[in-house]
């Protein structure tokens, strides 16, 4: 009986703590219709607001800042819709409680910015075959079918990272680079191994270490990953955070430089900033809302795993501004870099590209340019990598 | 740097915010309040602190607002359990709630603020000792403080009358009553202490060690204190210990990391949790004899044994 009651009584506390890390949808106006859906057939059409579900706080100079700052352009594009936000929305079934509260709302078209909010918004795509949820930054697995009301879009964050590489790579006098991540997740992998691969094009010796920190913001873990990269002599670091600025400042303390991720922070660096990638969502995001209410999203090109670069262009993830270290040869070389990749045959990681053995990663071969679902799905660290990827 | 002296540096570094929080509860604990609320205390005083020195430009004015914050959530929930009668464990859940909401309400503002935040010192000539300086000598003016801290508080629950009546509070109030103090009193006092020491730690946090304001930033650091404070056998002594080698638990996953090795980080993250859980297996059917007589009561009573 004492064993249950515990049980009991934890079960109480997780459903306590579950109530209050969830967050609150906010609205510009009070709360909307709770309109039925549309008789029209194609989804998305009909509502009277838009949803948008941030996995962290709006204004946390990084990932999250940049997503809301890609909904309030929507919300400038279309005045006569209410755009919801819902910011601090956990990886689980309480983003399918906010979501269907922002459809009682009136909202037609959702988006989930967060890595891991995939799964939830699958629940809620096919709870509400009318409403339209596009996630962003993972991927639906190619072998189910792509819901008719989802997709999820991305831009290819490694070119950036790449180019940033080559900074870092004409930066660093004691050749060790440093990159903090928070999980082994495709996209962070990719970026560490072209961060690499940037730096090595300019910088055959530069080696990257990397340290994860298991969580995508905890300063605290963050403080500690940079003072053990700093001890080892690493002079430029970078990182795969959701919140950047504690790292930035730790490396800006040190005189050392900082490569910027997710949003310009070149104000806490004003020294040691070289550059970094940032995001500018507003485009994107209104051509999905164009797209969706001109009732033509169903087999449009963002029913799908939608992915932009340099080659089409129109990539959501920018490079920042440079700064004032930066030589002008670094910037001519990340000029013809940047050329490059908008070619047809030009990829960061166009083969042959090396693992940490030296061996040739499959997909990867000498004259191969890799397409995105394949460099998507690396599970590797390339050569010049100090560390492991951690097996669960 | 040497991986030890690396390891080390952080534990005493990343394990200060916790020391203080520790402290904190040891006093209220002594005075027979055990305050389950004390992350939350943690978490008003890291965005106070940080709110303060933000606005004010001075960081040390952010500590001491952030003491009075800790200090204030730790009242409520005096009043609480002295006067209400209210379930210690309960009330203390509220006060986390609590202080996630209104940090949450109040904080997002200041995400972006940057402040003039407490920086290293190294103390001359200290920090020239082989080995011991790097560790122990390189650190923010509030680390140094909390040196003095613990054996402070330790004179003051063992060699002091206050520490005896804080102490007779939590042993046998009455007794107390009988000689004319009150219990209560002594009881508020102790807990609005504990709470404004955690509040310190939570500001050690936000405008020393980590530099900035999230939300949430305590990450369960405020629950890793109480349990030490039962792990020291509420000793403000041992408490360091315990909390210097919680830090050196997460002091060792990035500094096993950036040499490069190969290791299963997501154990080495678990480590720190994990050696919490050992250390109250194994102590705490002996601790407990050494609690306090008014907490043995409180947790006797309490509903989950």
């Amino acid at each position: 009986m004492r064993a249950r009651r515990v049980v009991a009584a934890l079960s109480a506390v997780v459903a306590l703590v579950g109530a209050a890390c969830s967050s609150n949808v906010s609205s510009g106006a009070g709360s909307g219709p709770s309109s039925s859906s549309s008789a029209t057939g194609a989804p998305g059409l009909g509502g009277s607001a838009i949803g948008f579900i941030f996995v962290g706080p709006k204004n946390d100079f990084g990932y999250n800042q940049a997503a809301y700052d890609g909904s309030q352009a929507v919300k400038a594009a279309y005045p006569n819709l209410k755009v919801l936000t819902a910011e601090n929305v956990p990886e689980d079934d309480n983003a399918t409680r906010v979501m269907n509260s922002m459809i009682s709302q009136g909202a037609k078209i959702i988006f989930a910015t967060s890595y891991g909010h995939l799964n939830p918004a699958e629940a809620v795509a096919a709870q509400h075959p009318d409403v339209v949820v596009v996630q962003q930054g993972n991927l639906i697995p190619t072998s189910t079918a792509i819901p008719k009301n989802m997709g999820t879009y991305f831009g290819t964050v490694y070119e950036p990272v790449y180019l940033a590489g080559i900074a870092a790579g004409k930066a660093t006098k004691t050749n060790k680079l440093g990159y903090v991540y928070a999980f082994p997740i495709s996209q962070s992998i990719d970026n560490i191994d072209a961060f690499e691969l940037g730096a090595q094009s300019v910088n055959p010796a530069a080696k990257t270490s990397v340290v994860n920190t298991s969580a995508w913001c905890d300063p605290g873990k963050q403080t500690l990953a940079a003072s053990s990269l700093l001890s080892q002599g690493v002079d430029v670091i970078t990182q795969h955070q959701d919140c950047t600025s504690t790292i930035i400042k730790a490396t800006e303390a040190a005189g050392k430089y900082s490569v910027g991720y997710h949003a310009d922070a070149s104000s806490l660096a004003p020294k040691g900033w070289l550059t970094g990638s940032e995001w500018n969502w507003g485009p994107l995001y209104t051509d999905i809302v164009k797209t969706v209410l001109a009732g033509s999203f169903t087999g449009s090109k963002y029913n799908a795993n939608y992915r932009v670069g340099y080659k089409t262009g129109d990539n959501p993830f920018v490079q920042s501004k440079f700064g004032p270290s930066v030589s002008d040869d670094t910037k001519a070389l990340i000029a013809t870099a940047k050329t490059a990749l908008g070619q047809p045959d030009g990829s960061p990681f166009k083969g042959p590209v090396m693992d940490q053995s030296g061996k040739v990663i499959p997909g990867f071969e000498a004259g191969k340019v890799p397409d995105y679902a394949t460099i998507e799905s690396l599970t590797t660290f390339v050569q010049g990598i100090v560390g492991q990827i951690p097996k669960s | 740097m040497s991986l030890a002296l690396d390891v080390a540096a952080g534990a005493v570094g990343g394990g200060t915010s916790i020391l203080y929080a520790a402290l904190g509860e040891t006093i209220s604990e002594r005075a027979g309040i055990i305050n389950l609320g004390t992350e939350g205390c943690m978490l008003v005083g890291a965005l106070t602190g940080y709110a303060v020195a933000a606005m004010s430009g001075n960081p040390w004015i952010g500590v001491v607002a952030g003491a009075g914050a800790g200090g204030a959530l730790a009242a409520l929930h005096a009043m609480l359990v002295i006067e209400r009668k209210a379930s210690q464990l309960a009330s203390g859940l509220v006060m986390l709630f609590l202080g996630l909401g209104i940090t949450s309400l109040f904080g997002g503002s200041f995400v972006s603020r940057t402040i003039h935040a407490f920086t290293p010192i190294a103390l001359p000539g200290l920090s020239r000792i082989p080995g011991l300086g790097k560790i122990l000598f390189n650190h923010d003016p509030l680390t140094y403080l909390s040196f003095l801290a613990a054996p402070a508080i330790w004179w003051l629950l063992f060699r002091s009358r206050w520490g005896l009546l804080i102490r007779g509070a939590g042993e046998r109030g009455e007794v107390l009553a009988a000689y004319g103090y009150s219990p209560k009193l002594i009881q508020y006092l102790a807990v609005v202490a504990g709470g404004a020491l955690a509040g310190v730690g939570g500001a050690q946090l936000s405008t020393a060690y980590a530099n900035s304001w999230f939300e949430g930033m305590t990450a369960g650091r405020g629950f890793i204190a109480v349990a030490l404070v039962i792990f020291a056998g509420w000793d403000p002594l041992k408490a360091v210990a315990g909390a210097y080698l919680f830090g050196a638990a997460l002091a060792l996953s990035p500094a096993l990391q950036a040499r490069g090795y190969a290791l299963n980080q997501f154990a080495l993250d678990a480590l720190p949790y994990v050696i919490t859980i050992l250390v109250l297996v194994f102590l705490s059917r002996k601790r407990l004899h050494a609690a306090p007589e008014g907490l043995i009561r409180t947790l006797a009573n309490a509903p989950v044994r």
